[in-house]
């Protein structure tokens, strides 16, 4: 890459909602073509991070860098207008609508003109297939279907094949295999790697240490919503990564409980 | 792609509302000795379905999109109400009467979609405040103006001409207004991009003003439409009869309702269709009117229309999951 900017980067990002810290102090750059797995317990922060960086909350207190150039996000839309998607957990969000259709929310191609402008069903449609089977998801061919008809990984796909399509150049996955079995979750997750190889920076949400493993480039472990860890694909092992998404709220009891017993590990107690 | 066959037919939204307009009609026949070519051409319930259609077309996009107004019970009267007190009472030229009227729709949706746009309370709740208020409104109000619930007026033959004469011996103008407001509605919610703003609001209001759809713009206008189409009824119904009373306005609340639901509108929102809201006003006037032609008791009508909403309700659901599993089978 002759880009050596980070495509997006987080600054000493803080947020709280009134009382409650939810992020501290967090430092994140994503390269493009770099899927960074972020990873955390239930309730570290993560939907939070992402929903920051998609413009849903606004930092209290950091900043958003893009392209070497400081952004701030006062709305969704702003995100989007920068090239930021979010895919969520059940990809589809119109379950009955075509795929043609809500494929285009929004940005509807028409034909005809002045007041008469009408919806170009057969273009949205081709288009959204089309977009969706360069992803190798070829069993979808008719841009009539619902989205409620697709199953779970078919739906996640388009939504990526959606976002990519409109110019993604971020694209935020929260949790977007959690939902799937083993082979639906193996044809999420060739997207994921389909996506980065066009370039496009891929934040990916799991919990799934083999979804994370198998895709991640770089990995950032979120501890009670601060940075616990921040490393690139092969400085830690497997189990390494594993203990700090299953066991890291227990090793910073662990670090909390020897710093104020002078470096003493608990007793063993079994 | 044979779009015509019956099983993509199945699929559509209005297909439990055609499915149960024939079957009404049938019942009619087959029991209540009806003749239905006597049937067909009486105006009764064509009059009826055109009343009720004109605003259960704005109320089922309401539903669609996830909304419900049922202040149109009392935007009724207002409308005839105000036109007959500032034409009829005060003498005043009818268009001012038709742009009060009308405005007084306008108002009344713009603070029923602020109102659900602003704050996080149902729009059932709300516009059951503003169908309460309204009618306190026009009672106090025409008593204190007028010093009776009931006005006459006399609108003039061009007023009458458009928005309140009998043509063919007994069909109210309205119809016509029914049907171009039917067609201009298919054009805009199927043919062109706001449907789509509509369905996706009804889906998802989140995702889809994050994609950009003009959502409260869209909320608000929707409730314009439908309390300024309540009130365009109420004010033809006072041309076309010289008169207009305070009472009345409140059975449109559950005969929209009904149609909307019987023309295969989800309650939860996101599917439906125009010409199914179409069919649904025609099936319910059919079976209120309709069964004056049988032998049977009119008092069975409630009970037929009751059984008809629950019967689309659940045929409702199965459409929607019918539409749901839809997979092409390439069967060549
Ligand atoms: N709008 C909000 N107001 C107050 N607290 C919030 C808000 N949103 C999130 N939180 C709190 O912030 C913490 C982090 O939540 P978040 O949803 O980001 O966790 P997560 O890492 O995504 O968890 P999960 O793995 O369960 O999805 C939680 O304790 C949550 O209760
Ligand atoms: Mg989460």
């Amino acid at each position: 890459m002759t880009d050596t900017h980070p495509v997006l980067e987080l600054r000493n990002v803080n947020k709280s909602f009134g009382p409650i810290d939810v992020l501290h102090d967090i430092s994140l750059k994503v390269k493009a073509g770099e899927v960074l797995c972020l990873l955390g317990d239930n309730g570290a922060g993560k939907s939070t991070l992402i929903k920051t960086l998609a413009g849903v909350h606004k930092p209290t207190t950091g900043e958003i860098w893009m392209d070497g150039g400081r952004v701030s996000f006062d709305r969704p839309k702003d995100a989007a207008d920068r090239g930021i998607a979010t895919v969520h957990q059940f990809g589809g969000t119109f379950p009955l609508m075509t795929i043609g259709r809500s494929f285009f929310v929004g940005v509807e191609p028409t034909k005809g003109w002045g007041p008469f402008k009408i919806f170009d069903r057969k273009k949205a449609n081709a288009v959204a297939v089309k977009a969706v089977q360069s992803f190798g998801i070829t069993r979808i061919d008719d841009g009539d279907r619902l989205i409620g008809g697709l199953s779970g990984g078919e739906r996640q796909s388009l939504a990526i094949a959606r976002a990519v399509h409109f110019g993604a150049r971020v694209l935020i996955l929260d949790e977007p295999t959690a939902a799937l079995g083993v082979k639906q979750a193996s044809h999420v997750l060739r997207i994921v790697l389909e996506a980065k190889k066009r370039g496009i920076a891929v934040i990916f949400i799991t919990h799934q240490v083999t979804h994370a493993m198998a895709v991640g480039d770089h990995f950032a472990v979120l501890i009670r919503g601060a940075l616990a860890a921040n490393f690139m694909r092969g400085e830690k092992s497997r189990e390494e990564i594993t203990d700090l998404m299953a066991g890291g709220e227990a090793l910073a009891d662990l670090d909390a409980y020897m710093e104020s017993h002078d470096g003493h590990a608990p007793d063993l107690v079994s | 792609m044979n779009s015509l066959s019956f099983g993509s037919l199945a699929r559509r939204p209005e297909a439990g509302s055609i499915v149960s307009l024939l079957l009404v009609v049938a019942f009619f026949v087959i029991f209540g000795g009806v003749q239905i070519d006597r049937f067909l051409g009486a105006a009764s319930w064509v009059n009826l379905a055109a009343n009720l259609g004109i605003v259960a077309l704005p109320v089922g996009l309401l539903m669609i999109a996830g909304e419900l107004d049922i202040s149109i019970g009392a935007m009724i009267p207002a409308g005839s109400m105000s036109v007959a007190i500032v034409s009829g009472y005060y003498g005043l030229p009818i268009e001012l009467g038709i742009a009060v009227a009308l405005g007084l729709g306008v108002i009344v949706g713009l603070i029923n979609g602020l109102l659900t746009i602003k704050t996080s309370v149902p729009s059932l709740i709300i516009t059951l405040g503003s169908l309460v208020a309204m009618q306190g409104l026009v009672l106090a109000g025409s008593v204190l103006l007028t010093g009776s619930a009931g006005v006459a007026l006399k609108a003039p033959e061009w007023a009458k001409f458009l928005f309140g004469h009998f043509f063919g011996g007994s069909y109210q103008v309205l119809i016509l207004w029914w049907l171009a407001l039917t067609a201009i509605y298919v054009f805009f919610i199927h043919f062109s991009r706001f449907g789509n703003w509509i369905f996706a609001m009804g889906g998802d209001k989140d995702s889809a003003r994050n994609a950009g759809i003009p959502t409260d713009r869209m909320t608000i206008l929707l409730f314009v439409l439908s309390s300024t189409s309540a009130s365009f009824v109420g004010m033809c119904g006072a041309i076309l009869f010289n008169s207009a009373q305070v009472s009345g306005g409140m059975n449109y609340i559950f005969n929209t309702i009904v149609s909307v639901v019987v023309g295969g509108v989800l309650l939860t929102g996101g599917f439906g269709s125009i010409v199914g809201i179409f069919f649904g006003a025609i099936t319910f006037a059919v079976v209120t009117q309709g069964i004056y032609f049988t032998d049977i008791d009119r008092n069975w009508s409630s009970l037929i229309i009751g059984v008809m909403l629950l019967l689309a309700v659940l045929m409702n659901n199965s459409f929607r999951q019918f539409a749901l599993n839809y997979a092409p089978r390439k069967k060549k």
